[in-house]
Formats: C-alpha cells, sequence, structure tokens
C-alpha cells in the first residue's frame, strides 16, 4: 500500500533552504537588470547560507535516522560536515564575488569578436552563483544520504554545477575550457562505476539502504562475489571524487585550469562532502565487511599520501603544487576512514574545517599575484614577492605551513588527531608513511616559503594587486581560523569529537 | 570456493572476450578498402569540406534538444504521479506543483535570456 512519505521539515530545512535560495538566483538571472544582478546575486547567496546556517545551529542537537523516510540520516556527523560546507561555501562565495576572475560571456568562442564585445560592455556570468548553491545543496545531501540513489543524486547535483564553473576562467580561456571537459568526461565515467557497484550492492543485499547492506553481511547467503565487486566499484566512484591515487589523474589539470576561486571552493567543499560520503558508507554500511576492503583502501593511503608529496617537488606551477597537496591530504584522510573508530571520524571532521579554510585562504592568495596578462601562477615568478608585499606573503607562508603540519597551525593538530586514531587502531604502518610523507612535503611547501622571502625580487612586472573588500574578508578569515585552531584547538575539536557519531 | 575466483574469472572472460573480437576479425574479415572506409561512422557529418563559420553548428539547435528534455523529463515524473494521485493525497499535489514551478523557474530563464529566438 503506498502512502505519502513522512519528512521531517526541521532537519531537511537547511538543504532545502539552500536550494530555494538557488533557485531564486535563477530568477534573479532572468528578471532583474544586468547591472544589478551581481550585487544582488552575491547578496541573496550569503544571506541564503547564513539562513541554513542558523536553522542548521538551531537543530544542532536533535538527529533522525528517519528525516526522510530511510533516505537521509540526520545525525551528529552530518550535522557537523553540513555546517562545515556552509562555512566553506560562504568564504567560497566571498572570493567567487569578485567577478574579474570569470567569463564575461562563457559561451562565446575564446579569443572572437563576440568576447571582446562582451568583455567591453561589461556582461558578467553571474550565473555561477546560482550554480555554486546548487553544488553547496548536492553537498550538503552526499554525506548525510542513508541509500545509494539519493547518494548517487547527492553526487550528481554536487558535480554538474562544478564541471561547469571550472570552464568559466576568463583568462586561459581554452586551458578552463579543457579542464571543464575533462572533468565533466571523467567524472561521468567515475559516476557509472560508483551507479554499478550499487547495482551490485543491491544484488547481493536486496536492499539500496546502508543499514539493509549491513544486515545482509550479517546474516550471510548472499553472493560474495557482488558484494565484493560491489564494494570495488562504489569505492573507484568515491575515491575519484576525493582525487586518491590511482584515481587523481584529473587534478591538476582541473584544479590549474578553473578560476582560482572555484578552485579553492571545489577543493575544500567538495573534499569535505566526499569524504562525510566515504565514512559513512564505509562505516555504517561496510562495517561489518571490512576484512574486505580494509587492506586495499589502507593500500590506496599509503600510495595516495606518498604520491601527492613526492608529486609535488617538481611542479612549478602553484596551482598544480596544491592540487599535489592536496592529493597528499586525501591521503591524510582515507587514513582516518581506515581507522574506523571514533576518534578518527572526529580527526576527520576537524581536518575538513582546518584543511578547508586553509585551502581557500590559500587559493585566495594567488587570486592576488597578477601581471598585466592576469595571475600569474608560475612559482618562480614569485621570486622576493615577499620584499614587495610582505604581508602578503607571510599569509600565504601561514597556510602552507598549515597545509604541511608545522605546530601552532590547525594543520599539524588535523595531522596530530588523524595520526593518533590510526594508532589507536593499530595501523602503526599508516602513521609511519603518514609521517614520512608529510616530512617530503614540508620540503616543498617551504622551498615556497624561502623563494618568497629569501630570494632577491626578479625584475618583472609581476605584482599583488590590491585585495578587493570581499577577498580580503575571506583571507582574514581563512588566516584568524588557522591561527586560532593552531592555538587553541579544542574550540573546535571538542566540538568535532561531541559530533562524531552516525545514527544508524 | 574462494570468492575471488569469481571475480578474476569474470576479468579473464571480459579479456578474453576483447582479445578474441579482434584476433577474430583480423584473422576472418575480407579487407577491401574503399572510400566510405575512411569516412566518420554511419552518420556522422562529414567533416570536411568544412561548412561556413569554421564548421560548427549552430547552438539552437542544441538549445532546442535541451528544452525538449526539460518538459520530456516533467512528463515522465507526471506520469507515475497521476496513477497514485488519490494514494498520495495533498502531499502530493503539493509536491508535484513544486516541481512544476521550478520546471517553470527553468523555461522562464530560457524565455526571458533569449534561448527561444531563433534569430
Amino acid at each position: 500500500m503506498l502512502t505519502s512519505p513522512k519528512l521531517d521539515y526541521a532537519l531537511l530545512a537547511p538543504i532545502l533552504i539552500i536550494l530555494a535560495t538557488a533557485i531564486l538566483g535563477v530568477l534573479v538571472e532572468a528578471f532583474i537588470k544586468q547591472a544589478l544582478r551581481a550585487r544582488l546575486q552575491l547578496t541573496i547567496s550569503l544571506a541564503g547560507i547564513v539562513i541554513a546556517f542558523e536553522q542548521l545551529y538551531r537543530v544542532r542537537n536533535q538527529g533522525s535516522s528517519m528525516a526522510a523516510i530511510t533516505s537521509v540520516s540526520i545525525d551528529g556527523a552530518g550535522i557537523f560536515l553540513q555546517g562545515t560546507i556552509l562555512v566553506l561555501a560562504f568564504v567560497g562565495i566571498l572570493l567567487i564575488a569578485d567577478q574579474d576572475h570569470f567569463a564575461p560571456q562563457a559561451s562565446a568562442l575564446p579569443g572572437s569578436i563576440e568576447e571582446a564585445a562582451a568583455l567591453e560592455s561589461g556582461r558578467a556570468q553571474t550565473e555561477v552563483f546560482p550554480l555554486t548553491l546548487f553544488a553547496v545543496s548536492g553537498m550538503m545531501l552526499f554525506p548525510v544520504a542513508t541509500d545509494f540513489i539519493t547518494l548517487f543524486v547527492a553526487l550528481e547535483v554536487l558535480s554538474l554545477p562544478l564541471y561547469l564553473m571550472a570552464g568559466l576562467s576568463r583568462r586561459r580561456r581554452l586551458l578552463s575550457q579543457e579542464a571543464a571537459l575533462k572533468y565533466f568526461l571523467l567524472g561521468a565515467y567515475s559516476s557509472a562505476f560508483f551507479l554499478f557497484g550499487a547495482a551490485l550492492l543491491y544484488g547481493y543485499s536486496g536492499s539500496l539502504s546502508l543499514n539493509g547492506l549491513t544486515d545482509a553481511i550479517h546474516g550471510g547467503g548472499g553472493n560474495d562475489v557482488f558484494l565484493l565487486l560491489g564494494i570495488a566499484f562504489v569505492s573507484v566512484g568515491l575515491l575519484f571524487k576525493v582525487g586518491a591515487v590511482p584515481f587523481h589523474s584529473w587534478t591538476p589539470d582541473v584544479y590549474q585550469g578553473a578560476p582560482t576561486p572555484i578552485t579553492g571552493f571545489m577543493a575544500a567543499a567538495t573534499k569535505a562532502a566526499a569524504f562525510g560520503a566515504t565514512m559513512r558508507i564505509f562505516y555504517v554500511g561496510l562495517d561489518a565487511a571490512q576484512w574486505s576492503w580494509k587492506p586495499i583502501i589502507s593500500v590506496i593511503a599509503v600510495v595516495t599520501m606518498l604520491f601527492g608529496a613526492i608529486a609535488a617537488i617538481s611542479q612549478r606551477d602553484i596551482k598544480r603544487i596544491l592540487a599535489f597537496s592536496s592529493i597528499a591530504h586525501a591521503g591524510f584522510l582515507l587514513t582516518a576512514v581506515v581507522s574506523l573508530n571514533q576518534s578518527g571520524l572526529a580527526a576527520l571532521l576537524f581536518y575538513s574545517v582546518a584543511y578547508g579554510l586553509a585551502t581557500l585562504g590559500a587559493f585566495g592568495v594567488v587570486t592576488l599575484i597578477r601581471d598585466s596578462a592576469g595571475e600569474v601562477s608560475d612559482i618562480n615568478r614569485w621570486l622576493g614577492l615577499g620584499k614587495k608585499s610582505p604581508l602578503i606573503a607571510a599569509t600565504m607562508s601561514l597556510f602552507l605551513l598549515s597545509f604541511a603540519g608545522i605546530p601552532l597551525t590547525s594543520g599539524f593538530v588535523g595531522k596530530f588527531a588523524i595520526f593518533s586514531a590510526a594508532y589507536e587502531s593499530g595501523n602503526i604502518y599508516l602513521v609511519v608513511v603518514g609521517v614520512l610523507a608529510s616530512a617530503i612535503a614540508v620540503f616543498f611547501y617551504l622551498r615556497i616559503i624561502l623563494m618568497l622571502f629569501f630570494a632577491d625580487a626578479s625584475n618583472d612586472s609581476v605584482s599583488v594587486v590590491i585585495p578587493p573588500l570581499l577577498t580580503r574578508v575571506a583571507i582574514f578569515l581563512s588566516a584568524i581560523v588557522t591561527i586560532l585552531l593552531g592555538l587553541a584547538p579544542s574550540i573546535l575539536f571538542d566540538v568535532a569529537q561531541n559530533f562524531a557519531y552516525f545514527i544508524r | 570456493m574462494n570468492p575471488y575466483v569469481p571475480i578474476l574469472v569474470i576479468g579473464a572472460i571480459g579479456f578474453g572476450f576483447g582479445a578474441f573480437s579482434l584476433i577474430a576479425a583480423a584473422l576472418t574479415g575480407p579487407k577491401r578498402y574503399n572510400r566510405a572506409k575512411a569516412e566518420a561512422y554511419e552518420c556522422g557529418i562529414q567533416p570536411s569540406p568544412q561548412a561556413a563559420g569554421g564548421g560548427r553548428f549552430p547552438v539552437k539547435y542544441f538549445l532546442t534538444a535541451m528544452l525538449f528534455i526539460v518538459f520530456d523529463i516533467e512528463i515522465v515524473f507526471l506520469y507515475p504521479w497521476a496513477v497514485t494521485f488519490d494514494k498520495l493525497g495533498l502531499f502530493g499535489l503539493v509536491e508535484m506543483f513544486i516541481f512544476i514551478s521550478t520546471v517553470f523557474v527553468a523555461y522562464a530563464y530560457v524565455w526571458r535570456r533569449g534561448g527561444l529566438e531563433w534569430d
């Protein structure tokens, strides 16, 4: 007998508010004059995020595994991650607000007369704001979804706008379009893997929900081939999204080609969402089969950490360096996933905030260093920038030290939490490899800092532009949090520990 | 039996099928070359000589196709709703109203931004 479903609107409201704001943004695009759009879109987006966060704060101590029948489970980890994603989106939109990074008319051929005309008329592709919000709504749904259909829908809702936004860069249009196409093709390919894996797991357990999967594994009797293949295929889809080796090859190209504010938002918020979902699938759905997947995911974590750290050394482009650094960080977060304990989950929650804000801040700084042709991402031309503008160089150094995990920054606390969780769960070799990879990574982070401060200024036109107000606010916020969480980590770490639970 | 064995077997069958098809086709197929074989497969547009404007399709066709999909999907969702209309009651009605209005938001966007003008 079919009955109408019961939905817990208070718990779903944060996602619904973001979706409604995005739809409002589309209406603004349709009915408001060009000249007013950018400002209005910015205001609406920020207001929507604040309202959603407020609603999330209000329901923070509630939880239900039946928020939308059996499809969504709002619990501690879910609420924490949704809050993280909203904060990262807020800071990300402050960076996106600088329209100078986006093509005036993305559909015009690069270098064509139409493009020049669009640039001259002062047009702007303000669709980027609703697109960001659509991506945010998918990201918020991804870590709380508890059946494979909802997981897949959330994965697509978060991915599709990102594919588009990667191609919107104003300068180096061809590189940007190439990045968008690569991301789309590889992303679609990996989504197919995820879906096929979900189908196989359904074949195994006869249920789409993670709880049904756990019951089926406990009950035994199913065909293990379906289970093992399903785990493998679903893992491929997830590992692609988080950018783990050997599914990482899109990361450097997309990070380099996409407009820098989008890269920052994508790197920070997608990681939080995808790792939240990964943790839930492995923790809630596949915990009972952990001896089948733990060895291989551990190997992937080891390879990812080492590969990211080593490959970054030979890079000369700051956006590619940060991309390889994000691959290494994906390896650290996988270590937390493999720990499969409560402290691993708490570490992952803390790390997603610390890493996310430092990433947004670092990409924010990258947007400021320009010459007459736009951003300068070639690291060799950053020589001696510390003498020209010490404050910006010092801020960049702070973010890099946080990535490296130097004490008194948020990155140190995050890494420490992850390694102690891995130690607790008995994965000593992961701790050893993690520390080794961090030591390798310190080399290239420090090299950038040395280039900034201890080299003579290269005699060319590279300069630091005066940051627009909102970019300044975004970088400032990121820097403050990075220092604060390094000096007094308990502010957030206690919260993360309280919220580190899943409702089955 | 070790559950990993069937996985290896499936992999081997997949590989074997691909290898067999390629080798069998190369060994047994007749080899008669003509112009048609060098052209784009089946119904592809001839890549040369280039059409005016760099050989690109006008984007209008794409827009029309996308608009069709928007309404097609809407109809796809309306059918199952129509079948279970009485069982879902007010909830279904309200949900469907919200769904249709979001589709109309997309439509309004296309209309206002000139997506419906052919020239």
